[in-house]
C-alpha cells in the first residue's frame, strides 16, 4: 500500500479511532458498546495503520506482544470475578463504589467495568495476533 | 463451598493465564500443568465429598437467580466426572513431562491443555444448556489447537476429519438449541425439566431430542458418526492423544446421560430405545473396525467407539441398576483407556512408533511395561477381579433383567472380541521377538531416570486405581448407584437449582 492519502489520513484516524474504543468501552455498561466491541474497535486502528504503513511498523506502536495483552486481559478479566467471592458471594457478582468528585458529579466505579477491561484487552490481543501473523504469513514466502 | 464450586473452572484459567505470560519459560509451564493439576484433582475428590454428604451444590453466578443467570450445578454424576478430569489431567500432565518435546510448550501446548480442561469441567459443572454449549466450544477449541500442534502432515490430515465433523455436531447443537429455545423459552436445564413435562407438543419435543441425540452422539463417537475418532485419535502427540481418548467422548456421554435423565424423559419408550440399539451398534462396529487395525493406538480408538456403546446401553436401560453400570463403566473406561493410550505413549518414547509389524519383545526388554500393559488391557477386557469386569457384569445383569437379550448378547460378544484385540497387541507387541530395526532404534533412544519416573508414575497410578476398583468395588459401586438414584430422580436436582435461587 503506498498510497500517500492513506498514510496521510492514519496519522489523524488512529487516534480518533482509539479515543471512540475507549468511549464505546466507558459506555458499556448502561447502553450499547462494551469491552468487545471497543476491543474491535482498537483493533482495526492497528489494522488501518498495519494497511497504511506495515507489520514491522504496527509492532513498535503496539509495543507489547499481542499474546502478552491476551494474557493480561484474561488475568483482568479473571480477577475481577474472583475478587466478589472474597466475602461469600457467587462469582461474577457486580460490586460498585461511587466515587465523589464535587457534590453533584461522581462516577460509578464496578467490578463489571474492571471485567470489560480485561474482555478489551483479549479481543484487542486475540485480533491482532490472527491478522498480524496472517499477515506475517503472505509476505514471507517471497 | 463458596470458593469450591467454580475452582474446577478457575484454576485452569490461571494457570492457561500464566502459561500464556510465561510462554517463552518451558520450566514454569510444566510445574504450573502440574501444580494446577494436582489442586483441580484435590479440589474435584472435595467436592465430591461435599456433594455425596450434604447433597447437590449450587452456584448462580454473577447472583442472578436460577432461569435468568447460569446456575452452576454439581450433583453426584458431575462430581464424578470432575474428579475424573482431575486424575486424567494429573496423570498426562506428568507424563507429559517426559514425553512431550521442547518446542511444542513453547507454542502454547499447556495452555490449550488447561483451557481443555476448562472445557472439560465447564461442560460437567453448568445447569445452562446454552453454556454446555459455549464450554463445548471451549473444549472443541483448544482440542482443535491441541490436535494440530506441531503441523506434521499425519496430524493436519487427522485434524480436518476431526474439525469437520465436530463443526458438524456443533452446527445441529445450535440449531437443537434454538427449536427448543424457541418451545420453551428456557435453556436452564432444571427449569426445562418442569416445563417439559407439561409442554403442548410432545411430537415436536421428542424431535428437538433426536436433534440432541445427534449432535451428542457426534461428540461421543456413537454409531453411525463415530469416524471422525479412529481417524484422528492416533496422530497427535500421545499426551494429547491419551487425554483426548479419556475425557472428550465422555464429555459427549454425560451430556446425553444429563439430558435424557434430567429433561428428555417424556417419551424414554422411544428415545431411549434408540439409544439402546444405536448403544448395540456402537459396540459391535468399534470392536469389528478394531480387529482390522495394526497400530496400536488406532486399534485402541476403535475400543473408545465400541466401549462407548456400553455407556450408552446402561442409559438406554434407564433402569437403577443399568445406570449405576453407565457410571461405574465410564470411570472404569476413563482411567483403563488413558493407561493404555499412556503404555503406547512409553512405546512410542523408545522406538518412534506404535506400528505393531515394527515392535516386539517388550516383555524381555521391558517386563514392567509388559505387566502394566496387561492389567489394563484384561480390565478393558472385562477380566476378573479387575475393574472392567464389574462395569460389565452391572451392564450385562441389568439388561437381562429388562429382558433385553439381544443387547446383552452383544456386550458379551463384544467383551470376547475387546479380548481378541488385546490379545494382538500382546502377541505382536510384547511376545513376538522385536525386530531388528526397532532394537536399534530403542538403543539410540536415551532413558533417563527422570523419564522413567515421569512415564511409569502416571501409568502405576492409573493401574493400582484399575486394580483397586477392581478389588475393592464395593465404594464406588455404592457411589454409581446413588449417583444413578439421584439421576433417575430430578426433583432434588430441580429444587436445589430452582429454589436456591431465590435470594433476598
Amino acid at each position: 500500500m503506498g498510497s500517500l492519502i492513506l498514510r496521510k489520513a492514519t496519522r489523524y484516524l488512529f487516534p480518533v479511532i482509539m479515543m471512540f474504543s475507549i468511549y464505546l468501552l466507558l459506555r458499556g455498561h448502561n447502553e450499547p458498546g462494551g469491552g468487545f466491541v471497543g476491543g474491535l474497535a482498537a483493533a482495526s486502528a492497528f489494522i488501518l495503520n498495519q494497511l497504511a504503513f506495515d507489520v514491522p511498523s504496527t509492532k513498535r506502536l503496539m509495543n507489547v506482544d499481542s499474546l502478552t495483552l491476551i494474557g493480561t486481559g484474561l488475568l483482568i478479566a479473571l480477577g475481577s470475578s474472583v475478587f466478589t467471592m472474597l466475602d461469600g458471594q457467587p462469582y461474577f457478582s457486580s460490586h460498585w463504589a461511587t466515587l465523589r468528585i464535587t457534590s453533584d458529579w461522581q462516577l460509578l466505579i464496578g467490578t463489571p467495568l474492571i471485567f470489560d477491561i480485561g474482555v478489551y484487552l483479549v479481543v484487542l490481543g486475540v485480533t491482532l495476533a490472527i491478522l498480524l501473523s496472517i499477515s506475517n504469513f503472505r509476505k514471507s514466502p517471497s | 463451598m463458596n470458593l469450591l464450586l467454580p475452582a474446577p473452572l478457575l484454576i485452569p484459567l490461571l494457570c492457561a493465564t500464566l502459561s500464556l505470560l510465561g510462554r517463552r519459560a518451558v520450566g514454569v509451564q510444566r510445574f504450573l500443568a502440574v501444580a494446577g493439576c494436582s489442586l483441580n484433582l484435590v479440589v474435584s475428590a472435595c467436592l465430591l465429598y461435599v456433594v455425596d454428604n450434604d447433597g447437590i451444590q449450587v452456584m448462580q453466578s454473577g447472583s442472578w437467580p436460577a432461569p435468568f443467570g447460569i446456575s452452576l450445578v454439581v450433583d453426584r454424576l458431575s462430581a464424578i466426572m470432575l474428579v475424573l478430569s482431575g486424575l486424567m489431567g494429573a496423570a498426562v500432565a506428568v507424563f507429559s513431562l517426559a514425553a512431550m518435546d521442547r518446542h511444542r510448550p513453547k507454542f502454547g501446548f499447556y495452555f490449550f491443555y488447561h483451557t481443555l480442561l476448562m472445557g472439560v469441567n465447564g461442560s460437567f459443572l453448568t445447569g445452562d444448556l446454552f453454556n454446555l454449549y459455549v464450554w463445548f466450544e471451549v473444549m472443541l477449541m483448544s482440542s482443535f489447537a491441541l490436535m494440530s500442534l506441531g503441523s506434521e502432515r499425519a496430524q493436519l490430515e487427522g485434524g480436518i476429519k476431526y474439525v469437520a465433523l465436530n463443526v458438524l455436531s456443533t452446527a445441529f447443537f445450535l440449531a437443537a438449541l434454538g427449536v427448543l429455545y424457541g418451545m420453551t423459552g428456557t435453556l436452564n436445564m432444571a427449569h426445562l425439566a418442569t416445563i417439559v413435562r407439561s409442554a403442548g407438543n410432545q411430537g415436536m419435543l421428542t424431535t428437538v431430542s433426536l436433534l440432541f441425540m445427534v449432535a451428542f452422539g457426534i461428540k461421543s463417537a456413537a454409531f453411525p458418526l463415530f469416524f471422525w475418532l479412529p481417524a484422528s485419535y492416533h496422530t497427535p502427540p500421545t499426551p494429547v492423544s491419551a487425554i483426548f481418548a479419556g475425557l472428550l467422548t465422555k464429555v459427549g456421554v454425560y451430556a446425553l446421560i444429563r439430558l435424557f435423565t434430567l429433561v428428555f424423559v417424556t417419551d424414554a419408550a422411544f428415545t431411549h430405545l434408540i439409544l439402546l440399539v444405536g448403544a448395540g451398534l456402537t459396540m459391535l462396529t468399534g470392536v469389528l473396525g478394531a480387529a482390522a487395525q495394526t497400530e496400536m493406538r488406532r486399534i485402541l480408538s476403535f475400543h473408545i467407539v465400541s466401549q462407548v456403546g456400553y455407556m450408552i446401553m446402561g442409559l438406554g436401560l434407564l433402569t437403577p441398576l443399568a445406570l449405576a453400570g453407565s457410571v461405574f463403566y465410564i470411570v472404569h473406561h476413563v482411567i483403563v483407556k488413558t493407561n493404555l493410550f499412556l503404555v503406547a505413549g512409553v512405546i512410542a518414547f523408545r522406538t518412534g512408533t506404535n506400528e505393531l509389524i515394527a515392535l516386539g519383545g517388550f516383555v524381555r526388554t521391558m517386563p514392567w511395561l509388559a505387566l502394566f500393559f496387561l492389567i489394563p488391557a484384561m480390565s478393558l477386557a472385562g477380566l476378573p477381579p479387575l475393574s472392567g469386569f464389574f462395569a460389565k457384569l452391572m451392564l450385562i445383569v441389568a439388561s437381562f433383567r429388562e429382558f433385553s437379550w439381544v443387547v446383552a448378547i452383544t456386550a458379551l460378544v463384544v467383551g470376547f472380541l475387546t479380548l481378541y484385540s488385546m490379545t494382538k497387541i500382546w502377541n505382536e507387541v510384547f511376545w513376538k521377538p522385536m525386530p531388528p530395526a526397532s532394537g536399534e532404534a530403542m538403543a539410540k533412544v536415551p532413558w533417563s531416570v527422570r523419564d522413567r519416573v515421569c512415564l511409569f508414575g502416571p501409568i502405576m497410578a492409573l493401574a493400582l486405581c484399575t486394580v483397586l476398583i477392581g478389588i475393592c468395588a464395593e465404594p464406588l459401586f455404592g457411589l454409581s448407584e446413588r449417583a444413578a438414584g439421584q439421576l433417575l430422580n430430578p426433583d432434588e436436582y430441580i429444587r436445589a437449582v430452582l429454589a436456591g435461587a431465590v435470594r433476598p
